[in-house]
């Protein structure tokens, strides 16, 4: 198929200054990313100056049939790394005609809570270890496992190198530097504890940008996997028994915690999460009760505590963060199908502006 | 094959002035594209340069085997994204020894049309939205689909991304830059509502050239599909039972309806257009009757309705062009089938110079 890779492969920019962008943006379960194309006159860096696009929402459970449009606003570029030359991946967020954001719109209301003075003074960073499992296409099973069976218990793939123990690398590289071409700060990936289970990190980022790096990635990694003929999930305890979960652990700071005397600031926002428990986990992804069992390195569901070094703990403090008295915190609650722009801002509200 | 690969791309620029032209015309069902190459010197920028050519026709159901000769008029030129270099495709149209258009020649009509003076003033504009199934090429079922059984129920697919929401891709994405090198004004693609469905957007184009632009683009698609081994289908309901049709709706405007008060001129001409369904619906491909049912985002075939942002009626109206008061609209009713030459020059005809 070297001429179908030919074509793909056209390096457009020789014969006209058109462009192709690609418009993303999350469809009505919240999870399911949903993209399609434009050409452009371009090339173009700035979001603004993208036109606004529309789509039909009675397909994709976010509008009735009678009267279908959903608005769809561009709000950050990235380089395409599968079409590359001046061509660009667009995260969007949509709106109704009339300028309000649909329901199942979280970026809306995150951008609000970032913009606010108070948050945007302290420069909150956020890094997302994003965790997903790879599963065959034709069942409904890891890749790498055999049909009707199991592989051998967990201990031998956190990290691991062999056609034993790492199953699905090509992906995970290819998805690592077409991030980093893109423009997305990827700082690592590692194989985890599970086989046919990754993770990637996304960070530091500042404020709604977090958010938006990380749908965008999730974009490219399914991308990826679809290229691969392999399904990707994001199921947060895609097998059940003796086989770890998938999170979205999500480190923090703000400028106060990386400053002298930070810890103590830390230690005062570790509480007011504890304070608002509930109503973090209610928003931290369906189904993290069968992962956060207390096992396979979590803490219960019902238990809110913290420790440094506690991998058992809902927030984990870093030895190096203790040791010079400022620093971040991670907080391992957020399953793997969290929403980054719901947990990041509601982290900020909860710390920064929420008074118990 | 790396080797075949080698020498279809070879570069004879640096060899030889002459260039490969490919004559493409459309065969005696009025939807099966033919084609056949020849050497010329070159290079060529105008179709008037090309000279007229000449095929059996008695070989396409379109003369008798004692008197087969048909004459082929070049009639617009593009790049050839698959020879590349000053390689060209030429879309052509068919006419006797004598000179007369042959009965399958719909371009002829569509050219008097819209030459005719009333018509050239209000500078028409088309954008077609062609839908086309992917099939597996050993059995007629669409790619990807298990055989023997169904994917899971619409709803994931329309603009999907992963394994097991988004099937050939390659395919597309080919083909809008193979287009877009050709020259063709490709406006978009998106994967849609049904699995193995696709649409790309060919427009603005003004007048005859809508229809030259969508034949050569189909062409392109059909030779990329022959590339990837799998079958092209522009059957308008290729699947019964609760999955979408194909169509290609036609959107359309005038210079009146794009000026200020042009919300007015528009409603006229749907106006003219309800007054004409039953010829009009004759003339928009073959089965037609299998996919307009009023479900799947159709109108019934034998109910006229027109609504702003309406996905069910035979005509929509975009929220953009209802709120400025000018713009566009678009005829849903055509089937991926459609002869474009034949849909947009009656559209024209119909709206500027028919009088009820």
């Amino acid at each position: 198929m070297s001429l179908l890779t030919d074509l793909i492969n056209l390096n457009l920019s020789d014969c006209t200054n058109k462009i192709i962008a690609e418009y993303i943006w999350i469809g009505g379960s919240g999870m399911d990313l949903r993209s399609k194309a434009r050409t452009l006159s371009g090339p173009v860096a700035d979001p603004s100056k993208l036109p606004k696009w529309n789509y039909d929402g009675s397909s994709t459970g976010q509008a009735p049939g009678e009267d279908s449009e959903v608005i769809l606003y561009p709000q950050a570029i990235y380089r395409d790394p599968f079409r590359r030359g001046n061509n660009i991946l667009v995260m969007c967020d949509a709106y109704t005609p009339a300028g309000e954001p649909i329901p199942t719109n979280k970026r809306c209301n995150a951008a609000k809570i970032f913009s606010h003075p108070d948050v945007a003074a302290e420069e909150p960073w956020y890094g997302i270890e994003q965790e997903y499992t790879l599963l065959q296409k034709d069942v409904k099973w890891p890749i790498g496992w055999p049909l009707g069976g199991y592989p051998g218990p967990q201990g031998p793939y956190y990290c691991g190198v062999g056609v034993d123990k790492a199953y699905g690398r090509d992906i995970v590289d290819s998805h690592y530097k077409a991030c980093l071409y893109a423009g997305i700060n990827i700082s690592g990936i590692n194989g985890e504890v599970m086989p046919g289970q990754w993770e990637f990190q996304v960070g530091p980022s500042v404020g709604i940008s977090a958010g938006d790096e990380l749908w965008v990635a999730r974009y490219i990694l399914e991308r990826i996997t679809e290229i691969a003929g392999v399904v990707l999930s994001f199921d947060p305890k895609p097998i059940k028994g003796d086989w770890n979960g998938a999170g979205a652990h999500t480190n923090y700071s703000t400028k106060s915690m990386r400053n002298d005397g930070g810890y103590e600031v830390i230690k005062k926002a570790i509480e007011k999460l504890g304070l608002r428990h509930k109503e973090h986990i209610a928003a931290y992804g369906e189904g993290n009760e069968r992962r956060l069992t207390g096992r396979h390195e979590t803490a219960d569901i019902n238990t809110f505590l913290w420790g440094v070094a506690n991998r058992g703990a809902s927030i984990r403090v870093g030895r190096d963060t203790e040791k010079a008295g400022k620093g971040y915190f991670e907080d391992r609650r957020p399953a793997s199908n969290m929403d980054p722009y719901v947990v990041t801002s509601m982290i900020a509200e909860t710390t920064i502006l929420w008074k118990p | 094959m790396s080797s075949l690969s080698h020498l279809i791309n070879l570069d004879l620029g640096r060899t030889t002035k002459k260039i490969i032209v490919e004559y493409i015309w459309i065969g005696g069902s009025g939807m099966d594209l033919r084609s056949k190459a020849r050497t010329l010197p070159g290079p060529v920028t105008d179709p008037s340069e090309l000279p007229l050519w000449n095929y059996d026709g008695s070989s396409t159901d379109q003369a008798p085997g004692n008197d087969s000769e048909i004459i082929l008029r070049p009639q617009a030129i593009f790049k050839d994204p698959f020879r590349r270099g000053n390689n060209l495709l030429a879309m052509c149209d068919c006419y006797t020894p004598a000179g007369d258009p042959i009965p399958t020649n719909k371009r002829f009509n569509a050219a008097k049309i819209f030459k005719h003076p009333d018509v050239v003033a209000e500078e028409p504009w088309f954008g077609i939205e062609q839908e086309y199934t992917l099939l597996q090429k050993q059995v007629k079922w669409p790619l990807n689909w298990p055989v023997g059984g169904f994917p899971g129920p619409q709803g994931p697919y329309y603009c999907g991304v992963g394994a097991d929401k988004s099937f050939g891709r390659d395919i597309v994405d080919a083909h809008y830059k193979a287009c877009l090198y050709a020259g063709i004004n490709v406006s978009g693609i998106n994967g849609e509502v049904m699995p193995a469905q696709w649409e790309f957007q060919v427009g603005p184009a003004t007048g005859i050239s809508a229809g030259d632009q969508l034949w050569v683009a189909r062409y392109i698609l059909e030779r990329i599909t022959e590339i990837a081994g799998v079958v092209l289908s522009f059957d308008p309901k290729p699947i019964p039972g609760d999955w979408n049709g194909a169509g290609a709706h036609t959107n359309y405007s005038t210079k009146s309806m794009r000026s200020d008060g042009g919300i007015h001129v528009i409603k006229k001409a749907i106006e003219k257009l309800g007054l004409r369904h039953k010829e009009h619906i004759a003339a928009y491909g073959e089965g037609n009757e299998r996919r307009l049912t009023g479900r799947h985002e159709t109108a019934d075939i034998s109910k006229f309705s027109w609504g702003v942002a309406n996905r069910g009626a035979s005509i929509r109206v975009g929220r953009d062009t209802e709120r400025e008061g000018k713009g566009y609209f678009e005829d849903r009713r055509p089937a991926s089938n459609m002869d474009p030459y034949v849909v947009t020059s009656m559209v024209a005809e119909t709206t500027i110079l028919w009088k009820p």
